[in-house]
């Protein structure tokens, strides 16, 4: 099991109290009437399936709830970090340089 | 009228040399959602509320923080929280929401309370610190776990829950028992 370290609770937590909620940072158009249909389509439907580290929503749901973003390795599964939803991306490579860091 | 409906009247539910685990009487519960300065609903309720998630704080009433601007309230009476919280509504609006009848609330306490918690429960039950309160996951159902001592906790369970959560409280204190340590 995934242990999940939620940024509103402070703590790391079982991943079954936690649910999947797509890609991150996705804003939505402020104007979808004035965009055109393969716009709209790219927006609606069009997600960049990284292999590697991938940017991702989540939520406690059977806790605190909220929706926050993450930065998980695809192919080993493991969590970069996580971040409160509304905070800016994290820079990848000192992500990846401060997570090899701590291995050592 | 949220009447308090429950097919559990305060009753032990089961009881072994482990643990015990009973049902008690229903109290008033609201869920309480707010931001900003809450220093007006503190003078409401007469009690400051925890800001961190999992505090509690016990007085007038009893009030646990389950998210960053979601609190759950208990009282022993409906109408003076209602009232009391309605008075501050045009400084600080929020929502207080009746939530008496949704749940039933369970007792299990004994020697090896905690060791009954770890059968349903995936969060390592020795890191919850007593006094605290936590929504979390139980064998497939969220619920409200409280811890009030070392070997004491109270789980609110849904009410469409409670007979299967009771079932797997009943089976596990009686295979604690069993037991030969």
């Amino acid at each position: 099991m995934l242990l999940i370290h939620c940024p509103y609770c402070e703590e790391t937590l079982p991943e079954v109290e936690f649910t999947y909620a797509g890609e991150a940072h996705i804003a939505r158009p402020e104007n979808p009437a004035e965009m055109s249909d393969e716009d709209w389509q790219q927006f609606l439907f069009m997600r960049d399936n990284v292999k590697g580290d991938h940017f991702e929503r989540w939520r406690h749901l059977h806790g605190c709830g909220r929706f926050f973003n993450a930065v998980r390795n695809t192919i080993t599964d493991k969590f970069l970090t996580t971040y409160e939803a509304g905070a800016p991306r994290p820079d990848l490579a000192a992500l990846k340089s401060s997570v090899s860091e701590g291995q050592k | 009228m949220n009447a308090p409906l429950s097919a559990f009247p305060p009753a032990t539910l089961a009881e072994t040399s482990a643990a015990k685990v009973s049902s008690i009487l229903p109290k008033v519960r609201f869920s309480l959602r707010a931001r900003g300065d809450l220093a007006p609903l503190d003078q409401a309720l007469g009690v400051a509320l925890p800001r961190r998630i999992g505090e509690t704080v016990k007085g007038a009433v009893e009030v646990a923080c389950l998210g960053p601007d979601e609190w759950l309230v208990l009282a022993s009476e409906a109408a003076p929280v209602a009232q009391a919280c309605a008075g501050v509504y045009a400084t600080l609006p929020h929502s207080l929401v009746e939530i008496s009848a949704r749940e039933v609330t369970f007792v299990i306490d004994g020697p090896r309370a905690s060791e009954l918690m770890t059968i349903g429960c995936a969060r390592d039950i020795d890191a919850i610190a007593v006094g605290s309160a936590r929504r979390t996951l139980f064998d497939g159902a969220t619920v409200t776990l409280w811890r009030d001592a070392e070997d004491r906790f109270r789980m609110d369970v849904w009410n469409s829950f409670a007979p299967h959560l009771l079932h797997l409280l009943q089976v596990g204190a009686r295979e604690l028992a069993a037991e030969s340590v």
